[in-house]
């Protein structure tokens, strides 16, 4: 393609009602369930997710089941609406399975909705929680995976690496290669054969998990003719969605140093009153409510089926993904010496964002795809 | 048949009114001026004003309406980009604080293009510090005789009338002595001088005032509340990009993405790293305008008007760099150096090297882009001022 890009339909930027609501409430059990100390004193625990408080916002709030339409169990929401779960979810660093779970593995399933409903009822209610077994870095136009294979008994075997929500997660919905070409199967995440290893991560509210399979028993949800268009709806939902989540850390971010540096004092004034660090932050708001637009652009894009979602999820994530990284930076930074304590939440949020960097394409790869896109060829 | 409803019209009752102005003076055989007046003087100017005012008031984001069907008739427009200081700044001000009889006399010449507006605020000594500044206006009988020096008046050398900031009383603190007043700019003491930029033209001059006569009748506001009056000058500048959506690659975007596709030549890999990430910024910066587009048309203005101008001077400073630096040897060249004296302020428009010179003075007009991180970070973030020694000093024993 070399020609201008098209004009997309003009998108509702705004949030309805109905998403208000819905942020009220999350927010609401967050503030109470999911304060940063108890995020602090959890994440070396040995329990790092917070399966009590996913289990309420998933059977009192409906998050779960959000993107389930009503006659499978779920709300029959919408991506708007998932998204903005998504930004409370990343301004409380909430470690709960909602990305994982809610968004990637449950749009992976909707593509096939008469093999996946019983699962996707079990996902909805919050009975179950499930995980997209492809590493975390896997951006929205990759090739298929072909690290797991199914043998001629309908088994699998293979490993995948750095998959984000695995380990809080009772099934796994796995993307395979078997005779008949690829397919996504489900297997039990207890199933003989499987074995989940929890490395250290970076992040420490998302872990990441590496999964071995050895002949695990599985079942194809997906087959061969829509498998690799399932896989990639799920990734780009996953890669829009995120930048909600990012919007959500930046503006915590951008929140408490504006507090902190309104509180501070140094040489008999407040810091905040210094135009130097006044003016990183005003630069700082502005990337954020820029990511607004861009995040809320993807989320719109995506709950209409625009044919421009893939251009405004790349839009949202080259642009969200930096400003939620820089955000944290800043967070640290203009806190001084207290910011690079481990008992300021604010290293939560800079690990969190720079796994979100990586986590479904880095900019980089987003710019790359837009350069196809919008016809601007390299 | 549609019968107009009492009150306010909605956008049937505007699309009817529009098809009535349109039978009773049809495009095709009505001279221009003739046009905008009937425009004017059926509502259909701008539809948020009053009732006679050129308005009907109506919603305001229901002017697109009215845009469309008239464009789509064929209809001449005011030419907005001549009138732009008239339209965005003074036509809100006269509104907000003129009289009966000053918005009856400014306002329809004003919005037909027929009177051109220009602005005297800033001066030699008072830019970013504007409530500083030092023109005098000193009252005589029914009048007040203004002397002083303004700077970085756009259109000065074409304008019938300009809105005025003086200052009436040097004892008072400097945000409390100037009043607000509409210039005659044919009055004898008003000089105007072109002031070349740049660019080699001379968009903006200097205008100086020596015994400027106005009629107290011509004063805006209350003595002394002009500061509060230019406010909303300025506030209104702003609102006025909340205007229309934006297409995909409007602005300097859509140039440098034409010569990309265009010249496949020109291509190097850092370049086209750099194209991206701006082409990626433009895009966000034109879904953050829509937002506050569809903020303002749900009557829940936000803050976020306030950031745009500074991502617009970022904007047009990077991609004008990057074009000239991405078209090479002709790069080097560059249209003309030629003193003119242009009828419009023109951004995007003549080549590339004259677009880069031309940004540079994104981030000083209209507020610096410092002044502007002031604003965002003190009004919008709520963060402290600096400690201030002018504030309630007199403005005759400030330092200058």
């Amino acid at each position: 393609m070399n020609q201008p890009s098209s004009q997309p339909a003009t998108p509702d930027l705004l949030y309805s009602d109905v998403e208000d609501d819905l942020r009220s409430a999350v927010r609401g059990l967050l503030a109470d369930r999911c304060p940063p100390t108890a995020v602090l004193a959890r994440i070396e625990s040995g329990t790092p997710y917070d399966l009590d408080l996913w289990r309420t916002l998933a059977a009192e709030i409906g998050i779960a089941g959000l993107l389930v339409p009503e006659e499978l169990g779920g709300q029959g929401a919408s991506a708007r609406e998932a998204a903005v779960v998504l930004e409370e979810l990343g301004g409380a660093v909430a470690p709960v399975p909602f990305l994982g779970s809610a968004v990637l593995a449950t749009s992976a399933l909707l593509a096939a909705p008469a093999a996946a409903g019983p699962l996707l009822k079990r996902l909805a209610s919050g009975e179950a929680t499930a995980a997209l077994a492809v590493p975390l870095p896997t951006a929205p136009g990759a090739a298929f995976p072909g690290s797991v294979r199914v043998a001629a008994d309908g088994t699998l075997s293979g490993r995948i690496t750095g998959v984000a929500d695995a380990s809080a997660a009772d099934v796994l919905v796995v993307p395979a290669v078997g005779p008949d070409g690829p397919g996504l199967y489900e297997i039990a995440a207890d199933a003989p054969g499987v074995s989940i290893d929890v490395p250290v991560s970076l992040d420490l509210t998302r872990p990441i998990a590496d999964l071995t399979l050895d002949a695990v028993a599985a079942r194809l949800l997906v087959g061969p003719d829509s498998a690799a268009d399932a896989l990639r709806a799920a990734l780009l939902a996953g890669a829009g969605l995120l930048a909600s989540e990012q919007l959500g850390i930046a503006q915590w971010c951008l929140d408490e140093t504006v507090r902190y540096l309104g509180e501070r004092h140094q040489f008999g004034r407040p810091v905040g009153s210094f135009q130097s660090l006044k003016h990183r932050l005003a630069d700082l708001w502005l990337e954020v409510v820029s990511a607004r637009a861009a995040a809320r652009n993807a989320a719109d894009a995506l709950a209409s089926g625009s044919p421009d979602a893939a251009v405004a999820v790349a839009v949202a994530q080259a642009h969200c993904a930096t400003t939620a990284v820089h955000a944290a930076e800043e967070c640290v930074q203009l806190h001084g010496g207290i910011g690079m304590t481990w008992e300021h939440p604010a290293h939560l949020y800079l690990k969190r964002a720079k796994a979100d960097e990586i986590a479904l394409g880095t900019p980089g790869r987003h710019r790359a795809a837009l350069a196809e896109l919008v016809g601007l060829p390299a | 048949m549609t019968t107009e409803p009492a009150g306010t019209p909605d956008e049937e009752g505007l699309r009817h009114r529009v098809r009535a102005l349109l039978s009773a003076h049809d495009p095709a055989s009505t001279d221009r001026l003739a046009f905008l007046r009937a425009r004017f003087d059926a509502g259909l100017a701008w539809v948020h004003y009053p009732q006679g005012l050129g308005g009907l008031g109506a919603r305001r984001s229901l002017q697109g309406v009215v845009d469309a069907e008239l464009a789509a008739a064929g209809a001449p427009e005011n030419d907005p980009r001549r009138i732009g200081i008239g339209l965005g700044m003074a036509a809100p001000t006269v509104l907000t604080f003129g009289t009966d009889e000053q918005k009856a006399r400014f306002l329809r010449p004003l919005w037909t293009g027929e009177e051109v507006w220009c602005q005297l605020f800033s001066e030699p000594g008072a830019g970013s510090d504007l409530a500083s500044l030092g023109t005098r206006a000193v009252r005589d009988g029914d009048d007040w005789v203004v002397t002083g020096q303004k700077v970085w008046t756009s259109n000065a050398h074409n304008a019938r009338w300009a809105i005025l900031i003086a200052r009436t009383d040097p004892d008072l603190p400097k945000h409390r002595g100037i009043t607000y007043f509409v210039c005659d700019m044919t009055d004898p003491g008003v000089e105007v001088r072109p002031l070349r930029q740049i660019t080699g033209e001379a968009e903006f001059n200097e205008v100086f005032l020596t015994g400027v006569r106005i009629p107290d009748a011509h004063r805006l506001g209350a003595v002394g509340d002009g500061w509060r009056v230019a406010q909303t000058t300025l506030m209104n500048e702003r609102v006025a990009i909340g205007g229309a959506s934006i297409p995909r690659e409007g602005g300097m975007i859509g140039t440098v993405a034409a010569t990309w596709r265009e010249r496949p030549e020109l291509r190097t890999p850092d370049l086209h790293d750099r194209l991206l990430r701006l082409w990626v910024d433009s895009e966000v910066s034109r879904l953050t305008a829509e937002r506050v587009r569809q903020q303002l048309a749900a009557g829940a203005p936000g803050p976020e008007g306030s950031g745009l101008k500074l991502a617009f001077a970022r904007l047009n400073q990077q991609i004008s760099g990057l074009e000239v630096e991405l078209l090479g040897e002709d790069g080097l060249r560059y249209g003309d150096w030629t003193m003119t004296r242009p009828e419009t302020v023109d951004f995007f428009g003549r080549d590339a090297g004259y677009r880069y010179l031309r940004a540079k003075g994104n981030s000083i007009e209209g507020g610096t882009s410092e002044i502007l991180r002031n604003i965002v970070s003190e009004r919008v973030l709520g963060l402290p001022s600096e400690p201030r020694t002018d504030k309630d000093a007199a403005w005759k024993d400030l330092p200058r």
